[in-house]
């Protein structure tokens, strides 16, 4: 199984999938996620979908467990860089990510995390 | 026709990545491939997760007026789903899941048959057509 990395920049949390996801490899870094929210004293995450050609309800239930994860940990997760085809499949499935926030990108994510938007 | 075991989570992605490659040769607009692929993986972790493994079929259509379609089958031994309808439900889920994957892999495909005996195992069928 592979392993998605967290790389840790200040005090956000980054995370870019660049592999296709299969569930454990999902369910592997919402642990290690929660291991590093739980050391690393974050403050936000960042997860970057730039490359995820699809998001199923699985995974879609996985992005929204994050967030409510880092939020008992005082962060705030921020999925950015989804695809257009895949916003429109999410929406189609039913799924709307609640309790995450969404950006454009990474550099949007940021400034979210910072507060300045 | 394309036939595919789903054994484990790898072959789960290896289904979605042979569905990618077929409607992409096929036609099928970014947004439709997209839709046909979550579709997919949708039916394949059924078909892991609640029939105990089966197989994937993958096989391409045409229709009576020309068009190119994507015919996925999905089949198991597994127990079976006592009440269809109910399993077609939104929110209807038998474990920790939403419930959205039946009931949104049917939203994101243009045919969708679904056979199922409890203890005779599940059969699903959908069709992707190009526009």
């Amino acid at each position: 199984m592979e392993r998605v990395p967290i790389l840790k920049i200040g005090q956000t949390l980054f995370v870019s999938i660049q592999i296709d996801l299969q569930d454990d490899t999902v369910l592997r870094l919402q642990e290690d996620l929660a291991d590093e929210l739980a050391t690393a004293r974050a403050n936000g995450v960042i997860i970057d979908i730039t490359a995820v050609e699809i998001v199923d309800s699985f995974i879609g239930r996985m992005l929204t467990m994050i967030g409510s994860i880092s939020r008992l940990f005082d962060a705030e997760t921020v999925i950015v860089g989804m695809r257009p085809a895949v916003a429109i499949t999410l929406t189609e499935l039913g799924l709307s990510l609640s309790g995450v926030r969404t950006a454009l990108n990474a550099e949007k994510g940021l400034e979210i995390l910072n507060g300045k938007a | 026709m394309d036939e595919l075991p789903i054994r484990s989570g790898d072959d789960v992605v290896r289904v979605r990545q042979q569905v990618r490659t077929v409607a992409a040769e096929n036609g099928l607009s970014l947004v439709d491939q997209t839709k046909l692929v979550t579709a997919a993986s949708e039916l394949a972790r059924n078909t892991l997760v609640h029939g105990g493994g089966g197989m994937a079929g993958i096989e391409v259509v045409k229709s009576a007026n020309g068009r190119t379609g994507i015919k996925l089958h999905f089949t198991d031994d597994g127990p079976g789903i006592p009440d269809v309808n109910l399993a077609l439900t939104d929110g209807w889920t038998t474990g920790s899941g939403l419930g959205l994957g039946l009931s949104g892999a049917r939203r994101l495909v243009d045919e969708f048959e679904l056979n199922s005996k409890t203890g005779a195992g599940t059969s699903v069928v959908v069709v992707k057509w190009s526009r």
